[in-house]
C-alpha cells in the first residue's frame, strides 16, 4: 500500500516549550492506527499539528502527505487535500447551521457548488445512517448541544467531507454508551464508503472492537515509545500504560 | 432567488459612481438668513414653514455643539452646501426623470425592486425627491405616500403636516435637530388610514450624489388607529474627499393598535456625517419594530427614539452597526415607557474592525405612570482585531419600582480555535472569519427582508475582505 502520511523527526510546541520530541511515523493509504499514552503525552498536539493548528509551531522535522511536504501548509489548505480533524472540544459558531456550515465546507473542500436540495438529502441520508435527529441540521453549529451531540455532529462531518486520512481525537470520550455505538457505527461507514485511513487517539476499546487497527504508537512524554500491531492498544487498555512505558 | 431590492452586487464602485452636477445649481455654502431664505423662496413655502425655518436658524445660532460622543470636527459645516437646486421637479413617471439620475437609482435597482416587491418608492437625489410611486390598489385603500414638500402644499393634508412636523423632534432638541428645521428639504410622508394593512413594504431611497453637499430629508408617517406599515428607508452616496451631512429627520406616529415596521439599511461613503434624528411616538397598544445596519458613513450619531405613551405600547429595536476603519460610530436606542403595562425590548450587534471604533448606548427611561412596564437590553459587540474598539453605555432610569428592567452586554473576539476549527474545514483565514462574523449578525439579518438580509451578508464580506493579513 502506499504511503499516504509521513511524519519524520517533527518537533513543536508553543512558544518555548517544545511539546513533540523528534515524532516519526508513517501511514499508508486505508491503514488504521492508534495512538495512546497518558494524559498530556502529546497525543492531541500531534493531531493538532498534523491539522496545521497555528497554536503549535514546528521546530523541526517534516510532515509530508501523498509525497508533498506540507509543514508549512494552512490548516485550510491541508484540509483540501483531504486531511480532518475530528476535534476533542468542538467549538461553537452561533448563527451559522450545521446544515449550511457544511455545504460550505463541502463546497471548500471539494471546490465544486453544491445545489441546496442536493445537500439537505445527503446530509438527512447521513444523519439517518448515525441515527442523528435531522432537526440538528438546523441548529446552530455545535451550540448548545451535549457533549454526545457534539462529538456525533463531528462524525456526521467525517461522513460528509469524505477526507482521505481522518484523525479522531478522543471522539469517544464522555460519551454514554449508546453515543459511542454511533461513533462506532460512523467510523464503519467512512471506512466502507470512503475506505479512508484513520489515525485514532482513544482511552477505550469499545471503539477498536469493530475496527481492523493496523498499528499501535504509544507516546509518551511527546516521543514515541512503544510500536506494535493492533493488539498492543488491547494490551495497553487492559494491563495500563505504565508496563509498556516502563520498558523503554 | 427574488431580485435584491437595493443593491445588485456587493461591488464598492457600484457606490462610488456619480455624476458630475452644474454648480450653478448649488445655493452658497453655509447657513445665513438670506440662504434661508432662498430655500424658501425655491420651495414657495407657506408663511408658518418660512417662519419656522428662520426661528429654527435662530435657535441653531445659539445651541452648542455636543462634546461627548464621536468627534465631528471634519465637518465644517459653514462649507456644507445646505440645498442644491435639483434637475428635475419631482415625477410619478419614471421615463420623466432625468436620465442621469435614472442611470444612478437604476444601478441601485431601485425601479426593478419597485416592479416585483414594493408597493411604492420615493427617491431623492440630493436635495429633492425625483420620483414618487405608489401602486394604484395600494392608493385606492386611502393609503397616501408622497413627498412632504407636495403635501405640505397640498390643502388636503396641509394641516396634518403644519401640526405634525417637528413636533415629536423639535428644532429646540439639539443642534442638528435646529440645522435640520432650518434647511431640510425632501422627503417622504406616509399616511396609513384606520384598519389599513400594507403587505407588501414602501420604501424610500435617498442618494447623496453631490459633493461638500449636506442632505436634510424629512419623513413623517402616520398610522391611524389598527394600521400596519413596513417602511423601509436606504442611503447610500458617492466617495469625495470633501466631508458631506446627512442630519434627516424622521417622525413616526403609532395610532391605537398599530403596527410600524421601520427599516433601514444605511450605507453612506466613509467620508459622510450621518446626524440624523429619529423618533416615533406610540399610542395604546400600538407598536414600533426598528431595524437598524448601520455600515457607512465616517461619523455617526444615531439613536432612534421610542416613546411608549398608550397603556401596552411596545417597541422593539434591532439593530447593527459594523465599523472599519476610520470610522467612529456611536450609535443605540432610547425608549420612554410613560404609561402603564408598556414593554421595549433592544437586541443590538457591533461589530468593529481595522481601527473603527463603535459606542452602543441605550437609554432606557421608565416613568412614574409606567407601572407595570417591562425593558430588557441586550446588546453584544465583536472585536476584530487588538486596535479596534467596542464601548457600551447603558443608561437605565426608573421612576417608579412596579416595573421589570433588564441589561445585558457582552463583549468579545473571535478565538483563535474557532477560527482553526472553521480552516480545519477547508475555509480560508478570510472566509472562517467571515463566517464568524455573519453567525453573529445573524439573528440581525433575520429580521431584514431577505432582499436586505442578503445584501448585509454581501456587505459583511465586503467589509471583511482583505481584513486578514
Amino acid at each position: 500500500m502506499s504511503e499516504l502520511l509521513k511524519i519524520e523527526e517533527l518537533s513543536a510546541g508553543i512558544e518555548e516549550k517544545e511539546l513533540l520530541h523528534g515524532i516519526t511515523l508513517t501511514v499508508d493509504e486505508g491503514e488504521t492506527h492508534v495512538l495512546m499514552g497518558q494524559n498530556g503525552a502529546g497525543k492531541s498536539t500531534l493531531g493538532s499539528t498534523i491539522m496545521g493548528s497555528p497554536e503549535y509551531t514546528v521546530t523541526g522535522g517534516k510532515i509530508y502527505f501523498g509525497g508533498d511536504d506540507i509543514t508549512e501548509e494552512t490548516a485550510d489548505k491541508r484540509a483540501k487535500r483531504g486531511i480532518f480533524l475530528s476535534f476533542q472540544n468542538p467549538i461553537e459558531i452561533p448563527g451559522i447551521t450545521l446544515s449550511e456550515f457544511l455545504r460550505n465546507a463541502v463546497e471548500q473542500v471539494t471546490g465544486k457548488r453544491i445545489k441546496l436540495w442536493e445537500h439537505k438529502k445527503t446530509l438527512k441520508k447521513s444523519m439517518e445512517a448515525l441515527g442523528m435527529d435531522s432537526s440538528y441540521a438546523d441548529r446552530d453549529l455545535n451550540v448548545g448541544f451535549s457533549g454526545g451531540e457534539k462529538k456525533k455532529a463531528e462524525i456526521l462531518q467525517l461522513l460528509t467531507l469524505k477526507p482521505r486520512l481522518a484523525i479522531l481525537d478522543e471522539t469517544d470520550s464522555g460519551l454514554d454508551v449508546d453515543a459511542v455505538k454511533v461513533v462506532s457505527k460512523g467510523i464503519e461507514e467512512y471506512r466502507k464508503t470512503v475506505g479512508g485511513t484513520l489515525i485514532i487517539i482513544t482511552h477505550n476499546a469499545k471503539i477498536l472492537e469493530e475496527l481492523h487497527v493496523d498499528r499501535t504508537h504509544i507516546l509518551s512524554n511527546g516521543k514515541v515509545v512503544r510500536e506494535g500491531d493492533g493488539q498492543l492498544a488491547f494490551d495497553v487498555l487492559a494491563e495500563g500504560f505504565e508496563k509498556y512505558i516502563g520498558e523503554v | 432567488m427574488k431580485q435584491k431590492t437595493q443593491v445588485a452586487d456587493i461591488d464598492r464602485s457600484l457606490y462610488d459612481f456619480r455624476f458630475d452636477e452644474d454648480e450653478n445649481d448649488f445655493l452658497d455654502s453655509g447657513i445665513t438668513p438670506e440662504i434661508i431664505g432662498e430655500i424658501s423662496d425655491e420651495k414657495g413655502d407657506p408663511d408658518w414653514m418660512r417662519e419656522f425655518r428662520l426661528k429654527s436658524l435662530e435657535i441653531y445660532n445659539r445651541t452648542k455643539m455636543v462634546e461627548w460622543g464621536a468627534s465631528i470636527e471634519g465637518l465644517d459645516i459653514d462649507n456644507i452646501v445646505t440645498y442644491i437646486r435639483p434637475k428635475s421637479r419631482m415625477n410619478t413617471d419614471w421615463d420623466n426623470v432625468p436620465d442621469d439620475i435614472k442611470n444612478t437609482f437604476e444601478k441601485l435597482g431601485i425601479p426593478q425592486a419597485e416592479r416585483e416587491s414594493l408597493a411604492g418608492v420615493g427617491a431623492q437625489y440630493d436635495s429633492e425627491l425625483v420620483y414618487h410611486n405608489v401602486r394604484e390598489e395600494v392608493a385606492q385603500s386611502g393609503v397616501v405616500y408622497t413627498d412632504l414638500e407636495s403635501a405640505m402644499h397640498d390643502p388636503k393634508y396641509a394641516d396634518i403636516i403644519k401640526s405634525h412636523f417637528m413636533k415629536l423632534v423639535p428644532p429646540t432638541d439639539h443642534k442638528f435637530a435646529a440645522l435640520h428645521g432650518a434647511v431640510w428639504s425632501g422627503g417622504s410622508f406616509v399616511y396609513v388610514p384606520k384598519n389599513v394593512h400594507l403587505d407588501i413594504p414602501l420604501q424610500s431611497y435617498f442618494r447623496l450624489n453631490a459633493k461638500g453637499a449636506g442632505q436634510f430629508e424629512h419623513t413623517l408617517i402616520i398610522l391611524e388607529e389598527g394600521a400596519y406599515l413596513h417602511f423601509i428607508e436606504g442611503c447610500s452616496a458617492p466617495k469625495y474627499y470633501e466631508a458631506g451631512l446627512h442630519a434627516g429627520c424622521v417622525e413616526l406616529y403609532v395610532g391605537k393598535g398599530a403596527t410600524l415596521r421601520y427599516s433601514t439599511i444605511e450605507n453612506w461613503s466613509k467620508n459622510m456625517y450621518n446626524l440624523n434624528t429619529k423618533r416615533a411616538l406610540v399610542q395604546e397598544n400600538g407598536r414600533i419594530e426598528w431595524v437598524s445596519g448601520s455600515f457607512g458613513s465616517h461619523v455617526s450619531y444615531l439613536y432612534p427614539m421610542s416613546i411608549l405613551n398608550g397603556r401596552g405600547a411596545s417597541a422593539e429595536f434591532t439593530g447593527i452597526t459594523f465599523a472599519g476603519e476610520g470610522q467612529d460610530l456611536d450609535t443605540g436606542a432610547k425608549i420612554v415607557h410613560n404609561a402603564p403595562d408598556t414593554s421595549s425590548y433592544m437586541n443590538t450587534k457591533s461589530i468593529s474592525k481595522s481601527g473603527g471604533k463603535s459606542t452602543f448606548r441605550s437609554a432606557v427611561t421608565v416613568n412614574e405612570k409606567a407601572v407595570g412596564s417591562k425593558s430588557s437590553v441586550n446588546c453584544e459587540s465583536l472585536m476584530l482585531d487588538n486596535i479596534s474598539r467596542s464601548d457600551t453605555v447603558p443608561v437605565i432610569v426608573t421612576k417608579t419600582d412596579k416595573c421589570d428592567i433588564g441589561h445585558e452586554a457582552k463583549i468579545g473576539r473571535i478565538s483563535d480555535g474557532a477560527i482553526f476549527y472553521l480552516m480545519s474545514r477547508g475555509l480560508s483565514e478570510e472566509e472562517a472569519r467571515a463566517m464568524i462574523v455573519r453567525g453573529f449578525a445573524d439573528n440581525v439579518s433575520k429580521e431584514l427582508p431577505l432582499e436586505y438580509a442578503v445584501e448585509m451578508n454581501n456587505l459583511i464580506g465586503l467589509e471583511m475582505h482583505g481584513s486578514v493579513g
